[in-house]
């Protein structure tokens, strides 16, 4: 039983970082290394938590929580793609910029008083439909059944993620915008709208990310919510080599790291060493990545270099 | 589909012109904030005023906008570096912890020093600490291109890891109640030049903040090894054929970025907080990137940039007492940071109409 209440908690840790992961790989496969998915998942936490307060939907709240992350996306789209600005600082900016506005505005929630502002249960409890009886079922019913329905749908869209950049004939000319935009746009493909879109999209996703921490996971509104997730999502990318079915373990590798931080706080070493595991884990395995870099797991190659049509 | 006008190259634009373009970024980002702060029924004068007017009202509220603005400014430097090399070095969060550490090691434990032996030695001390934390990603960077944005960023989270569990461990205070770091004695604390109220609380962090620009100045500009960190980032590749030593310039470009940054977590303890906290850092190193890249990572603007930003940054807590949320700052530095990236676009690009003939062709 133990067990499974471990993955239990292992699987809700990993899923905003599984959604950032995602994120990062749309805006990479189309040649943007965005470091802005922290800041975008700071607004889709706020957006999400104030609809989900105000409007007690929580498919209002995930919309919201999409479109505002959407929108952060779009301002560094804006900045890189059409100004042709430094990814680096624009990525940095969007992240600041969507702290502090996620900030600005979730305080303005709290009132004069600054009184902790909640989830409403109504809420909570549409969030948590189970699947009928199925979670009871011993042992393994709480890990593989017991979660809120966020969680499934996450699953559900990455692997459409997997399937639409990999398979499909859009994401055939999405990779082709990353590998090489002078040649896609040779062959007719509209680099910038390629762009356009899937740095919007991988916005969403963590907009989405953001809102699973906001209504679901923490449920009070609070300043540090995000805490890093998402720069340890632009990590992971690496490690998942551009693949959002990979992301799925090495998120899950994220959460059982969490998991020891937070369940193994009596053990003679100080938590707070424990706490620096999974950025530990992470700078390990940026280092592992690197030593041993293969060919076919490689960053899309014009990642970090904006594209305009008269310089070549 | 033909748009009647298209996009080329600037060639070259006239540094007046240039300060002209940056100074109607800053407006513009201004303006979008007054609308923003309309739209959210706030007035958007006195956002602003608190914000800019407030923190430089009187001497009291002065002096501590300069002292923030001296620690910016040491890690803009610090950061201003590695940027120049084009090593995305983010972690200057946490090469100011350690750099705090290593000053607060000799501050708690060797304070029977007299201050002229021990408040050097501190210096140094944060220097080097920061120095080798720098180094780490530093040494991956140059030996297998680990990517070092990644790198830095974690190094942060554990560096504050390491800051929490001396807190709450090994270098625990006298306070039973909470745990926290002793204050520093006298001799660990940098002194100040003046004896009266309130310029008696400036302590002389701003001479060697200056010295740094100095120090910095010439080195970028008039020495071979900080020609060697410009010639590394525009391009690896000219400088191994020019027969430099990349791997070792990373190394050291870094140890010294990283250090100047630790020197900023020596004048954080040792002179603001006059003690180690857990605010050592509080987000300084991500602002501090923001003034590097606006002053386009010339030592000399950082001095401008770094005392704008502090004003903000001061200027955040007046706004508590307008019920306007501190992180109304944060938002806006990043309004103007991307205005200001914006505006590059006009300094390097041009719209010109398409001409009809061009366009037929």
């Amino acid at each position: 039983m133990i067990i499974a209440s471990y993955i239990y908690i292992a699987v809700r840790v990993s899923i905003p970082v599984l959604l950032g992961i995602t994120g990062a790989i749309f805006n990479e496969k189309a040649g943007n290394t965005n470091l802005g998915i922290e800041g975008m998942m700071y607004m889709g936490a706020f957006a999400g938590f104030y609809t989900a307060v105000a409007t007690n939907s929580v498919i209002l709240a995930l919309i919201a929580a999409c479109l505002f992350g959407a929108f952060g996306a779009l301002i560094y789209a804006f900045a890189t793609v059409t100004l042709r600005t430094n990814q680096v600082v624009a990525g940095l900016s969007l992240t600041i910029f969507g702290q502090g506005i996620a900030r600005f505005l979730g305080n303005t929630l709290s009132g004069a008083k600054g009184e902790s502002v909640r989830i409403p249960d109504a809420v909570t409890q549409k969030v948590n439909w189970k699947i009928l009886g199925l979670k009871d079922i011993p042992f393994l019913g709480r890990a593989l059944f017991g979660y809120d329905m966020i969680i499934y749908l996450s699953i559900v869209l990455v692997v459409i993620a997997y399937f639409y950049i990999n398979k499909s004939k859009t994401g055939l000319n999405l990779r082709a915008v990353g590998e090489n935009p002078a040649a896609a746009d040779a062959a007719g493909i509209n680099v910038s709208l390629y762009k356009y879109v899937h740095i919007c999209i991988g916005g969403a996703f963590c907009g989405l990310a953001g809102a699973y921490i906001g209504v679901v996971y923490l449920t009070t509104w609070g300043n540090n919510m995000i805490a890093g997730k998402g720069w340890i999502a632009v990590a992971l990318v690496i490690f998942a080599s551009w693949n959002p079915l990979k992301a799925i373990y090495s998120s899950l590798l994220f959460g059982f790291t969490s998991l020891i931080a937070l369940r193994f706080q009596d053990s003679p070493i100080s938590p707070y060493l424990l706490e620096m595991l999974p950025y530990l884990l992470t700078v390990i395995i940026l280092i592992i990545t690197s030593v041993k870099m293969k060919k076919e797991n490689q960053q899309p190659a014009s990642c970090g270099v904006n594209y305009f049509r008269e310089e070549r | 589909m033909r748009l009647p006008f298209h996009i080329v190259k600037r060639p070259y634009m006239k540094t007046y012109q240039q300060v002209i373009v940056r100074l109607l970024a800053v407006l513009t980002a201004f303006a979008v904030t007054s609308i923003l702060m309309i739209i959210l029924k706030k007035n958007p004068g006195r956002v602003l005023m608190a914000l800019l007017y407030e923190p430089v009202k009187n001497g009291y509220f002065l002096v501590q906008t300069i002292k923030l603005a001296v620690v910016l400014l040491i890690i803009s430097l610090g950061i201003g570096l590695a940027f120049k090399m084009k090593f995305w070095n983010i972690g200057a969060e946490g090469q100011i912890i350690l750099g705090g550490i290593g000053a607060s090691y000799l501050g708690l434990f060797h304070n029977d020093w007299p201050i002229y032996i021990l408040l050097p030695v501190m210096l140094v001390a944060s220097f080097v600490t920061g120095g080798l934390y720098g180094l780490i990603p530093a040494y991956f960077k140059a030996r297998y291109n680990t990517n070092e944005t990644l790198f830095t960023l974690m190094l942060n989270y554990i560096a504050l890891s390491i800051l929490l569990f001396l807190q709450y461990g090994p270098w625990k205070g006298e306070n039973a109640m909470r745990p926290e770091f002793d204050n520093f004695k006298k001799n660990a604390l940098l002194p100040s030049l003046a004896s009266s109220k309130p310029w008696s609380d400036l302590h002389i962090g701003w001479i060697i903040s200056l010295l740094l620009v100095v120090i910095v100045y010439i080195y970028m500009n008039h020495t071979k090894s900080g020609y060697e960190i410009s010639v590394v980032g525009e391009s690896v590749n000219t400088a191994r054929y020019a027969g430099m030593n990349v791997r070792w310039i990373t190394m050291r470009t870094m140890m010294l970025s990283a250090g100047i940054c630790g020197i900023a977590g020596f004048v954080q303890v040792s002179g603001n907080l006059k003690k180690l906290s857990v605010n050592v850092a509080g987000g300084l190193g991500f602002t501090a990137i923001i003034i590097a890249w606006l002053s386009k990572l010339n030592p000399v603007v950082m001095i401008v940039a770094s005392f704008l930003f502090s004003v903000m940054s001061k200027g955040a807590g007046f706004l508590e007492y307008q019920n306007i949320s501190p992180a109304a700052s944060e938002m806006i530095q990043g309004i103007i940071l991307f205005c200001v990236l914006g505006a590059e676009f006009f300094v390097n690009y041009k719209i010109v109409r398409t001409h009809r003939e061009v366009a037929q062709k």
